[in-house]
């Protein structure tokens, strides 16, 4: 059954619509000034939850029970005493930059990534969080680990393999992509076949740059990143990743990706100008979608605006519900599909900045 | 007593907070934690994680900006008013 809510994190709160008939309409809006990196729902529950990032009150956490009408504030990730980013650097939670429930076989299990790069765990709904230490403790952390955009690395993708929620992969900026078999208690980085061009040495096992990292709901071996240095696509669990980037085309630097959940080779990226511009390609917004694992790509733009566009679409704020897809911009447009992104419609064009996209 | 002012954005998360007395307090941090027993939570919006001011709030005490911003330790002084403020950020 196909959801019927939409939820955006956005610079300016939450805001949520709802499927109206056949169309899309905004119908309310919640923490009204408050930046939210992320919001999501935990279907076991029915609970939303969204990461607030005040300017100068720090990072909180929120949940909503009504479907994002009224928030209440719970106990947010703090990093142990002890805790350093790099020699003499005291851990801070600098950014909540995404929150994954647990899996249906794990009452009260959630996970929250954050920067400087701790992952924290909860196992009892939210009420208290603990920092997953195997990660934090990995040898390469404080050397080989570094922001890409923040100031440290942040963990922004958390996938759990729905086979086997003890077997967890975890997309860090930058350091690339690393997994659990055994519920966090070890982990190993996977990111033979990446290609980092901002290393000295671009194959280095550690320092790569995943912006986000999603996985094929029907067939979990199957895993698409869009990276800083272009598209990748594992077939075999993230133990080799293989470059998929189209070669003098659209489909190549971007934030946002998207994998059908049915079909493992058809994905869904928005293209951007590469990292010393950040702007639409060619003042044109467009979706690049593959159907065959990226042998080939196709713009789509039926719908988007062809001249004077200058929207990113962020790591999160791309999302997909069966044939339906939505995307929010950093420049507050946010558009949707019904027909797998052949054409598209506007929800909004006068919104803030929109940081996550969410169907719930 | 000292007398304890807070800036007025804090009350949109703490909609009952007004202006109020401590006992006992020889330092900011006795300060903070006093006023963190009557609102709990409070101290979370002003430091962060390790106890620490946070970067975008000021505290004054007798109209002085405190100097120690990591431990809290500046005295605070039966007749003093301890201000916790929000700094100015973006203009």
């Amino acid at each position: 059954m196909s959801k019927d809510h939409m939820v955006l994190g956005t610079r300016k709160g939450i805001i949520v619509a709802e499927r109206k008939g056949s169309d899309w309409r905004i119908t309310y809006d919640a923490l009204p000034g408050i930046p939210v990196p992320f919001a999501t729902l935990d279907p076991r529950t029915g609970t939303l939850w969204a990461t607030l990032d005040h300017g100068h009150w720090g990072q909180k956490l929120s949940r909503s029970e009504d479907m994002g009408r009224t928030w209440n504030e719970v106990t947010a990730p703090k990093y142990p005493e002890d805790a350093l980013v790099k020699p003499d650097v005291p851990a801070t939670c600098r950014y909540l930059w995404v929150f994954q429930p647990g899996a249906a076989d794990q009452d009260g299990r959630l996970y929250i990534g954050t920067e400087p790069g701790g992952l924290f765990i909860s196992d009892d709904d939210g009420a208290s969080w603990n920092l997953n230490e195997p990660l934090w403790n990995v040898p390469e952390r404080m050397e080989g680990w570094f922001g890409g955009g923040r100031d440290f690395a942040g963990i922004h993708s958390i996938l759990i393999d729905p086979r086997d929620s003890q077997r967890i992969l975890i997309g860090i900026s930058c350091a690339g992509v690393y997994e659990t078999t055994d519920g966090g208690s070890s982990w190993a980085l996977r990111n033979k076949g990446m290609r980092a061009d901002f290393l000295p040495d671009p194959n280095a096992e550690v320092g790569q740059d995943p912006h986000i990292v999603v996985m094929c709901d029907g067939q979990p071996d199957a895993l698409w990143q869009q990276n800083h240095c272009g598209i990748f696509r594992s077939t075999d669990g993230a133990q080799n990743w293989t470059d998929v980037t189209q070669k003098d085309g659209l489909a190549n630097f971007g934030f946002a990706a998207a994998v059908d959940a049915r079909d493992p080779d058809t994905a869904w990226v928005v293209p951007a100008i590469s990292d010393e511009v950040r702007m639409a390609c060619d003042g044109a917004l467009c979706v690049c979608r593959t159907q065959d694992g990226g042998a080939s790509w196709e713009a789509l733009r039926e719908g988007l605006p062809q001249e004077h566009a200058y929207d990113i679409v962020f790591r999160h704020a791309l999302d997909l519900d069966g044939d339906r897809l939505a995307f929010g911009s950093t420049t507050g447009n946010v558009y949707t599909s019904d027909d797998r992104g052949d054409s598209w419609r506007p929800l909004g064009r006068n919104l803030p900045p929109v940081y996550s996209v969410r169907f719930v | 007593m000292p007398q304890v002012r807070f800036t007025h954005h804090l009350r949109r998360y703490f909609p009952d907070l007004e202006s109020l007395t401590v006992d006992d307090a020889a330092t900011v941090a006795d300060v903070i934690s006093a006023v963190n027993d009557r609102h709990p939570g409070l101290a979370d919006y002003v430091l962060d994680d390790h106890g620490a001011v946070r970067k975008h709030v000021n505290i004054f005490v007798g109209g002085r900006v405190i100097t120690d911003r990591t431990t809290l330790s500046d005295s605070v002084g039966n007749a003093d008013e301890v201000c916790i403020m929000q700094a100015l950020s973006g203009g």
